[in-house]
């Protein structure tokens, strides 16, 4: 791929939105003067605003170029990740969790545990928490910066310093309120810089119904696009329903996940323990002016988060349908190969023998080290013989014959096809946006919890506001700088990367359990969250150490069970753990005795704590009932596309 | 904090949007990319009216929340 040429107008939309943010930080910073104004916006912003901030720091690049991706792996059933993974946590967070997390006054989830039980409880879900954020935007910034260098042949290092310098200078000078105004801003950039693609992508595929029709024919054969191994076979709805191919079983849909695991798994453990205990979201509604804007901030989110698969799961569908549309001339990109492998591959396809097709093959793939489609390089290898080609037309063949795709790539394929100068720049800027809201969501979110769940409460205590504002600020020069190394250190260590992605998982896995049980249970003792919680975590790395899905898992050397594929491997694994957590919490509480008065949990548990009046506030701004209404939508949402 | 955020969001979706329509009005080329259809022009208008309309909004607002110097 012959990396995109930008034009002038292109830079300028570029810098335009550039100047912009930092404008924005800049014109915040005049107002931060405690460090309750940096790192908790004082609970001052409107409904709307953190409402979008909710969804926009949730936004980030990789979720833009993994839902692609998973679009076109998977279809329709993506959306699964929206309709059944977010829409309903982010109702109970609002109706009946953000009155314990506003009400409380705690400044962070992890402060709240603390109120909740007991520094053990706080201590490990903020250094998991602090550590995650780090690694969450290391891997976002390393996977930005290749495809920046990829696809414009921008420096790596440039890319890395210059996106995550901007996120620096706007986060220092105006805080957490400059990041979520900025993530409002980003928001909209996103949804308009992306929209455009999807609409000539999928004109282009012929209208939904054709591309519908598309995939349909896919579904059938989707070894043909190297979507499946050779042999794999579904129903023609398996792209294009969300719920039959599920409920048909793990075997009748590319996702390989049945009924129980994604409702169960994906739908309440994994979901309501993101949603509604991850500091990074929640810390948006923690900002909003009072308990009714900070209730609806979910709710605000859940509007367009309820249609974001139209914008990012659909480009993925359309790349697929292109694909098979042989007159469209467009393939899912192949992996990323270096010159030189290419250059290796080259002098194969003219050193080898035409006459063993088989053997020419074999080489040609070792030198590529993927996938290939034999009959494609036998005929190249063969035009060679015949007629020496030049070095570029053999690469475009070896190009061509590359019998795997690199999914991430499709967003970006789709942009450069479609996009002239101009709206180029309004992509990539939108893209650069979802980075930014992404990273700033992060850095926001640690250099809270850094300076008040652990510096204040463990390093340095007692000092005055003016020392802790100072630190926030440090602190957030020391989490870019930590991202920066987290980016090095996934463009070098892949591997590490997945296990350390993994261990997360693990810590993950369990954690709503905790919240439910401390939420709405008083008897729930500081030993009983804290031990569930451990043994929670010991059970996930346990159960993924006892089964297998797609060659990952099984190191403790001995396997119980095989699961069909790695996301149904995920989501059993939490579903395990979220049980084991919650059984053992609640009989270590029986079993211990409780150091928490009623009076102290006054505000931080459901039984005790007066309920909110909503008399007073108008019908459309009451949580319940906005809540009910947006399920309501939700399911028509499923209905349609069943 | 005392920045409305729909003047920034106004602003700058005027001002791409206005570039976009100057661009996909003026810069003949073939169109071919997208379609055969003069994208840069309609999205262009499509900006504009956004941002204008977010700015309307921050006026409007602003009668209850001044604005910024």
């Amino acid at each position: 791929m012959q990396p995109i040429q930008l034009q002038w107008i292109d830079y300028t939309i570029l810098i335009a939105y550039v100047a912009f943010v930092i404008g924005i930080g800049l014109l915040l910073a005049r107002y931060m003067k405690t460090s309750s104004d940096f790192l908790t916006s004082a609970r001052s912003i409107p409904t709307w605003v953190t409402g979008l901030a909710f969804i926009s720091a949730n936004l980030g690049a990789l979720e833009l170029v993994g839902m692609a991706a998973s679009g076109a792996k998977y279809g329709i059933a993506t959306a699964h990740f929206y309709w059944v993974g977010a829409i309903p946590a982010m109702i109970f967070l609002a109706v009946f969790m953000m009155p314990f997390y506003y009400g409380s006054k705690a400044r962070s989830v992890p402060e709240y545990l603390n109120m909740r039980f007991d520094g053990r409880v706080r201590c490990l879900n903020a250094v998991a928490f602090a550590v995650m954020t780090i690694f969450a935007s290391g891997i976002s910034m390393d996977a930005l910066a290749k495809l920046l260098n990829q696809l414009l042949g921008w420096d790596y290092n440039v890319a890395l310093v210059i996106c995550s310098g901007v996120v620096l200078l706007y986060v220092l000078k105006g805080g957490l309120t400059s990041a979520i105004y900025t993530e409002v801003l980003q928001f909209f950039m996103i949804v308009l810089g992306f929209a455009p693609v999807v609409y000539l992508g999928l004109k282009d595929a012929g209208g939904w119904h054709a591309m519908n029709h598309s995939l349909q024919a896919v579904a059938v054969n989707p070894s043909a696009l190297n979507l499946k191994d050779a042999g794999i076979t579904y129903a023609p709805d398996a792209w294009t329903s969300a719920w039959t191919p599920v409920l048909a079983g793990s075997e009748h849909n590319p996702m390989g996940v049945d009924i129980i695991a994604m409702v169960f798994g994906l739908g309440f453990v994994l979901s309501f323990g993101y949603w509604c205990t991850n500091f990074l979201v929640v810390q948006r509604a923690m900002a909003a002016k009072n308990m009714t804007a900070a209730r609806n901030t979910p709710l605000v989110a859940a509007v367009p988060k309820m249609f974001f698969p139209f914008l990012v799961i659909v480009p993925g569908m359309i790349a697929v349908a292109l694909m098979s549309q042989p007159d469209k001339n467009y393939r899912i990109p192949p992996p990323v190969i270096s010159t030189a492998t290419y250059a290796k591959a080259i002098d194969v396809v003219k050193t080898v023998s035409p006459t063993d097709p088989a053997a020419a093959v074999k080489a040609v793939g070792d030198a590529l080290g993927t996938k290939v489609a034999a009959d494609k390089i036998a005929s190249l290898v063969a035009a060679n013989a015949a007629t020496k080609l030049s070095d570029d037309q053999i690469k475009q063949g070896l190009y061509n014959s590359i019998a795997e795709n690199y999914y991430s790539g499709v967003i970006l394929s789709l942009v450069k096809k479609y996009c002239p100068p101009g709206l180029l720049g309004l992509a990539l800027t939108a893209l650069l946006a979802s980075f930014m809201s992404g990273m700033a969501g992060n850095v926001t979110a640690f250099n809270t919890v850094f300076t008040y769940d652990l510096y204040q409460a463990y390093m340095v205590r007692g000092k005055s506001d003016r020392h802790y504002f100072m630190t926030g600020k440090v602190i957030t020069v020391v989490g870019i700088l930590l991202s920066i190394g987290a980016a090095y250190f996934a463009k070098r260590y892949d591997n590490a990367m997945d296990v350390i992605q993994l261990v997360f998982s693990f810590v993950n896995a369990p954690i709503f359990a905790t919240f439910l049980l401390g939420m709405f249970w008083a008897r729930t003792t500081g030993t009983g969250a804290f031990l569930g919680l451990s043994g929670g975590i010991a059970t996930s790395a346990v159960v993924h150490g006892l089964t297998v899905a797609e060659g990952k898992g099984g190191w403790l050397g001995h396997t119980l069970y095989e699961f069909p594929s790695s996301m149904a491997q995920n989501f059993w694994l939490a579903a395990t753990a979220f049980t084991v957590c919650f059984v053992l919490t609640l009989v270590i509480s029986l079993a211990t005795r409780r150091t928490k008065s009623n009076d102290d949990l006054k505000g931080l548990v459901y039984s005790l704590t007066p309920k909110i009046v909503d008399h007073n506030i108008p019908i459309y701004q009451k949580p319940a009932v906005v809540g009910v209404l947006l399920l309501i939508v939700c399911v028509i949402l499923n209905l349609i596309f069943w | 904090m005392g920045l409305d955020i729909r003047w920034p969001i106004g602003l700058m979706f005027t001002l791409i949007g206005a570039l976009l329509v100057v661009y996909g009005a003026v810069v003949k080329s073939d169109h071919a990319i997208s379609l055969g259809i003069n994208i840069n022009l309609i999205w262009g208008v499509i900006l504009l009216v956004f941002g204008v309309l977010m700015l309307l909004g921050a006026v409007a607002g602003g009668k209850n929340n001044p604005p910024p110097k």
